[in-house]
């Protein structure tokens, strides 16, 4: 089968690579630019592992086309961090201990980067609504939606 | 081994030309049910269509006489639209219960209902909103009132070859309001056991003038109920014209029993939400 040659933007820079026409933004990120931060729970939209930001919305990786990423502006986790120093929300996550085995962290870090650009300074019920398309089997929850917070305020803060 | 295209043309007459030419083509939207039944092997397009690229079917228009939601406009955009909230809250309340933020992203009004499952959030307040589909196809453009569009699980009045453009609201006439609620087993992400979407209209002395009633996940498709809106029309909507709007509902209902509930439940169910949901419009539509 003939592949698709898609021109996108990720975390800010140009990106091409190459994909099947039914193949994942997932699979387009992890196998076509190597980018593998972006993790595979489910597949079906169910557990968050694969948020990306494109262009200004949450959505799930795996269930978009690679091909639709065309001439799109694609953030993911990888673009979170500024070179060496950590995100708050990266910073906070360590502190608090928000995570065990790690596999949803990257998916929850984009999500809850995607809620403080439209709303700094969410509510705990805020930030565990928005968060309910993000599963995590180890941590429980209390520890990810306190680093949030923890991270918004400081992200406040450092703002005024 | 089959394989499969992409397209993403910019005109609905460049999607209908590929649907012409491609009869297995399908539409993808925001693909939140479309690419988890493809990854399942339960849909086996010949073509992504992708309809995104299309401006009419992105486009949130709204003018005097009522709005016009693009088939494809996701989620996200539709519950961030102050006209939209000002003037269907119901209908942004069942959007806004479709999925996650991560689904609310993509997904769309024109794919909950394409897919044709009777439990989609956003059809119940679009048949109370009096929403008409807007179809193009090979032989012109055609409306399709929300309630005669869908026909049967997984199954819509679309024909081969057309496309559903977008759905159209009228303007809420004065002291109009609808809600929406539906039932699930959990407080986020899940299907409705039972939902219901209401619109009502009151004259001056707060006497309800106009009422439409729909129920879902409780039959094949979304109803209309119009035995339940005739219990609610020329009364105040006091507890009584409450009881037998929802007595109307529960016997309209023709549900299933499967691993959400019983048929009996659901029946149930969704007269308690009729109840609800009607008192909800009501209180709303006297604050106008
Ligand atoms: C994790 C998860 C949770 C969900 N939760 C809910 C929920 O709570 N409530 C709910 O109602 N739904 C839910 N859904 C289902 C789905 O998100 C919705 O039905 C959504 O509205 C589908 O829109 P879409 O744009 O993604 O459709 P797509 O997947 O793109 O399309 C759906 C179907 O409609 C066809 N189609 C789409 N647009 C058109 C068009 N314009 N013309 C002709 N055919 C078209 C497609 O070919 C496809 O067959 C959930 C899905 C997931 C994955
Ligand atoms: S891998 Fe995409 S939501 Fe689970
Ligand atoms: S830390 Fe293991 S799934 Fe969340």
């Amino acid at each position: 089968m003939s592949r698709l040659h898609i021109e996108t933007t990720v975390n800010g820079e140009p990106a091409e690579f190459l994909c099947a026409a039914d193949e994942t933004l997932l699979s387009g990120l992890r196998n076509g630019l190597g980018l593998t931060g972006t993790k595979e729970g489910c597949g079906t939209g169910d557990c968050g592992a694969c948020s990306v930001i494109m262009n200004d919305r949450l959505v799930a990786s795996c269930l978009v086309l690679a091909a639709e990423a065309q001439g799109q502006s694609v953030t993911t986790i990888e673009g979170i961090a500024s070179g060496t120093t950590l995100h708050p929300l990266q910073q906070a996550f360590l502190e608090e201990a928000a995570l065990q085995c790690g596999i949803c962290t990257p998916g929850f870090i984009v999500a809850a980067k995607a809620l403080l650009d439209v709303n700094p300074e969410p509510t705990e019920e805020q930030v565990r609504y928005w968060l309910a398309g993000n599963l995590c089997r180890c941590t429980g929850y209390d520890k990810i939606v306190r680093a949030v917070l923890e991270a918004a305020g400081e992200m406040r803060s450092a703002t005024v | 081994m089959h394989t499969v295209r992409y397209e993403a043309p910019g005109t609905i007459a460049g999607a209908l030309d590929i649907m012409a030419s491609a009869p297995g083509a399908m539409v993808l939207a925001g693909g939140t049910d479309l690419l988890v039944q493809y990854q399942s092997g339960l849909k086996r397009p010949a073509v992504f269509l992708d309809v995104k690229r299309i401006p009419e079917m992105m486009a949130i228009v709204v003018d005097a006489d009522g709005a016009t939601i693009g088939a494809a406009a996701p989620a996200a955009v539709i519950c961030a639209d102050r006209t939209l909230q000002a003037w269907y809250p119901g209908l942004v309340e069942g959007v806004h219960l479709i999925g996650s933020t991560q689904i609310q992203g993509r997904g769309s009004i024109g794919g909950n209902l394409c897919n044709g499952s009777p439990a989609a959030d956003s059809v119940c307040a679009l048949i109370a909103d009096r929403a008409v589909a807007r179809i193009a196809g090979p032989t012109g453009t055609r409306e399709v009132p929300v309630e005669a569009f869908m026909r049967g699980p997984g199954r819509t009045a679309l024909a081969p070859g057309e496309l559903l453009v977008a759905v159209r609201l009228p303007k809420p006439a004065p002291h109009t309001a609808d809600a929406y609620q539906r039932l699930i087993p959990r407080s986020e992400m899940d299907i409705a056991v039972a939902s219901c979407g209401v619109s009502l209209t009151f004259d001056a002395t707060g006497t309800c003038t106009a009422a439409r009633v729909a129920i879902g996940a409780v039959a094949p498709t979304p109803l209309l109920v119009l035995d339940a809106a005739a219990a609610l029309v020329g009364t105040t909507v006091d507890p009584e014209a409450l009881d037998r709007a929802a007595a109307a509902a529960s016997a309209a209902a023709h549900p299933i029993d499967d691993r959400r509930g019983t048929a009996a439940y659901r029946r149930t169910v969704v007269g308690v939400l009729t109840k609800r949901v009607a008192a909800l419009a009501a209180a709303r539509a006297k604050e106008r």
